[in-house]
């Protein structure tokens, strides 16, 4: 009997081209690498300086999510993009795919969307890939059973160039997810529980295996929510084991194997699973049965409570130093201590992004949006997270139910959840938002972020302050 | 890559945990092709006041600071986004090396591949930098890339872990790729030896 293995060694192990020594890192052979229009420019210079081709054009994508607006299409159906650094970023990756042979997903066609969204959708996604991009929520694509992690451009440089990278083997760490969700609460407030529990340097190091009664119940979209905030936890990679749920998922999409192939390929995926007896570094553990809705008071994703806690106190902080960083976080979000966010004001409602911007985030969000209008003065943007989410969403007329409610139903795109077009927060003005990042300015300079669920989204976009979405539930 | 051998230089130090990419640097000023005049958005919120100016009390502002080229800062220092940006801003504004108890995954290793050291020093040896500094404003420090050493302010070294690898390519100024691009013929074994999961040009 060969010694047990997890789920991530059988992926890595799969994938070296040449092991690592004490002297050099792993050859690690990459499967599939997406690209945008953000961080891959500097790459392709680099390639062009040194007189380099793009080793396998056939395993790499390339889509616009990041700088693209969202607004509606013109009356020639064309998204017009009217920022020239934003032209400029779009153009030269136009330019780039074109000269290397790399398969675009441009502004306007009918497959572009967010590189998270598109992946798993197009059927790219599939059990035992090693799948990188120059975008860390690349931990996404974990959700089915591949390897995936955000690289740097230089690395999109070594990916291009020679469809390999040089890594170290991170340390393993299993994340055990027991109980069943109650009503009312979501894979969203399962990792943001998670984050706020262990902290958002907890999984740096480690790609974590997530794992129990909780994941196995949980659909493809809700375990990529989870997948995807595994960066925010600080882990690079975030995997679940492939099952009935992922196969399914997969079947009949564009890019998925056929036919015998299909049963071939599934029959291998049956193989991935952690082996009985593997071992992992480190274990973290969370009951999904005790969560309440979570909702996001600093400026980390770390800094979250379940909606009907108030925010925490400085002086119940354990050290000097937490004692600073929740004040600082405090003062830039403009609360205050000891009092619950629920009934605080918003001013804006985002529900959109790489992590709660697919059909069933969507479905989550139009059941509070239906026959309710949004409140006054608050603005909702929801924005699909691909062309074909976006259709598919119409087919079903959730687009009808958001705008007859007041929300702004837009174009697919990366949009508010980090600001790079003119989907942005104001300056002082507090959002809740599906996205995954509460930083700082993240949703533009001064925006106040509050990350939650679709469904506290939504909640909240109706009553016009924070919501916990159980008190609208029949 | 210039090598790196030794670093010293005067070092000014910005006490937050948690200092994500959007600090560093935030995504409005990604809408680049290239690497160059990003020091023009380094810690761009916390160095500027709403109406443009310099904010007086952010510590890279401080007169004293002027030609720091070390870093030191908070746990977890880069957390956040892929973007390498991060370290292009912080090696164009002058910056040669960063100091900080922990570095997020993906911000270490880009650093790396650009030749910004990131050095992991131990949280009680931080806590005495902090303490040092507010005391000095001017001091200095020194690392030694090829000792894995950091001289402080009063004479003691202490060490500091790196991968081999990545420290050899430092020292000699040699850059990553070269060394994958010498695999080219282990590459095409597998690749002949492996099926093609999925194929994007259809």
């Amino acid at each position: 009997m060969s010694k047990p293995r997890t789920l991530f060694e059988k992926v890595w192990d799969a994938h070296l081209v040449r092991p690592e020594t004490p002297e050099t890192p792993a050859v690690l052979y990459i499967d599939l690498h997406l690209i945008h229009e953000v961080t891959s420019p500097q790459a392709f210079t680099e390639l062009r300086q040194r007189g380099l081709r793009v080793r396998r054009p056939d395993k790499t994508l390339g889509t616009m999510d990041h700088s693209t607006p969202t607004t509606p299409r013109n009356h020639l159906g064309i998204i017009p993009v009217i920022d020239p650094m934003a032209i400029s970023q779009l153009e030269q990756l136009r330019k780039n795919c074109a000269e290397f042979g790399i398969p675009l997903f441009e502004l306007g066609d009918e497959n572009q969307g967010i590189v998270h969204v598109i992946g798993p959708e197009q059927g790219l996604t599939q059990p035992g890939m090693t799948i990188v991009c120059g975008d860390s929520h690349t931990s996404t694509h974990g959700a089915f059973g591949a390897l995936a992690f955000g690289i740097g451009t230089s690395e999109v440089g070594h990916v291009l160039a020679t469809q390999c990278l040089l890594q170290r083997k991170p340390k393993t760490c299993a994340v055990r997810i027991d109980g069943r969700l109650g009503p009312g609460v979501t894979a969203k407030d399962i990792i943001l529980a998670l984050i706020a529990k262990y902290g958002v340097g907890g999984g740096t190091g480690y790609v974590f295996e997530y794992m129990g009664e909780a994941i196995r119940s949980l659909s493809m979209e809700e375990r990529m929510t989870i997948c995807n905030m595994s960066i925010e936890g600080g882990a690079r990679a975030g995997m679940v084991a492939p099952d009935d749920t992922t196969f399914e998922y997969i079947a009949g999409r564009p890019f998925a194997p056929k036919g015998a192939d299909f049963e071939a390929a599934v029959a291998r995926w049956r193989t991935l699973p952690t082996d009985e007896g593997a071992v992992f570094d480190h274990e973290l553990t969370l009951s999904a049965s005790e969560l309440k809705p979570m909702i996001t008071y600093g400026t980390n994703p770390g800094m979250g409570i379940p909606i009907d806690a108030p925010v925490p106190r400085p002086e119940d902080m354990p050290d000097a130093r937490s004692r600073a960083a929740l004040d600082k976080a405090l003062a830039y979000m403009g609360l205050e201590p000891g009092k619950p966010l629920l009934g605080h004001p918003v001013d804006v409602v985002f529900i959109g992004s790489c992590t709660n911007s697919r059909l069933s985030d969507l479905r989550q969000a139009a059941q509070f949006f239906r026959g309710r209008k949004v409140a006054p003065g608050v603005r909702v943007m929801v924005v699909p997270g691909s062309q074909q989410v976006k259709r598919a969403a119409e087919a079903e007329g959730l687009d009808r139910i958001f705008k007859e409610a007041g929300a702004e139903w837009r174009e697919a795109g990366c949009s508010a959840c980090l600001g790079m077009n003119d989907d942005k927060v104001p300056p002082g003005k507090y959002a809740v938002s599906t996205s995954n990042r509460n930083f700082e300015g993240r949703q533009g300079p001064g925006a106040r972020t509050m990350l939650a669920s679709p469904l506290t989204a939504a909640a909240t976009a109706v009553t016009g302050v924070v919501t916990d979405p159980r008190t609208l539930m029949n | 890559m210039e090598p790196i051998s030794t670093i010293t230089g005067k070092a000014v130090v910005l006490p937050v945990e948690n200092i994500d990419t959007d600090q560093i640097i935030p995504a409005r000023f990604l809408k680049v092709t290239d690497k160059s005049g990003l020091a023009a958005g380094l810690f761009e919120a916390w160095r500027y006041l709403p109406d443009g100016t310099p904010n007086p009390d952010f510590p890279l502002n401080r007169p004293e600071a002027a030609g720091a080229t070390i870093l030191i800062s908070g746990r977890n220092f880069g957390c956040g986004s892929s973007r390498e940006h991060a370290p292009w801003a912080l090696q164009d504004y002058g910056f040669r090396a960063v100091l900080a108890p922990s570095f997020a995954d993906i911000f270490r290793s880009n650093a790396l591949k650009i030749g910004l050291l990131p050095v992991t020093i131990e949280q009680a040896i931080y806590d005495e930098l902090v303490a040092m500094y507010a005391n000095d404003p001017q001091m200095a420090l020194t690392i030694d890339l090829a000792a894995q050493t950091v001289t402080l302010p009063d004479g003691r070294q202490v060490g500091f872990p790196i991968d081999a690898f990545s420290k050899y390519c430092l020292l000699h100024g040699v850059d990553q790729l070269g060394f994958l691009l010498n695999q080219a013929d282990a590459i095409a074994a597998y690749e002949a030896s492996h099926p093609q999961p999925v194929k994007t040009t259809g």
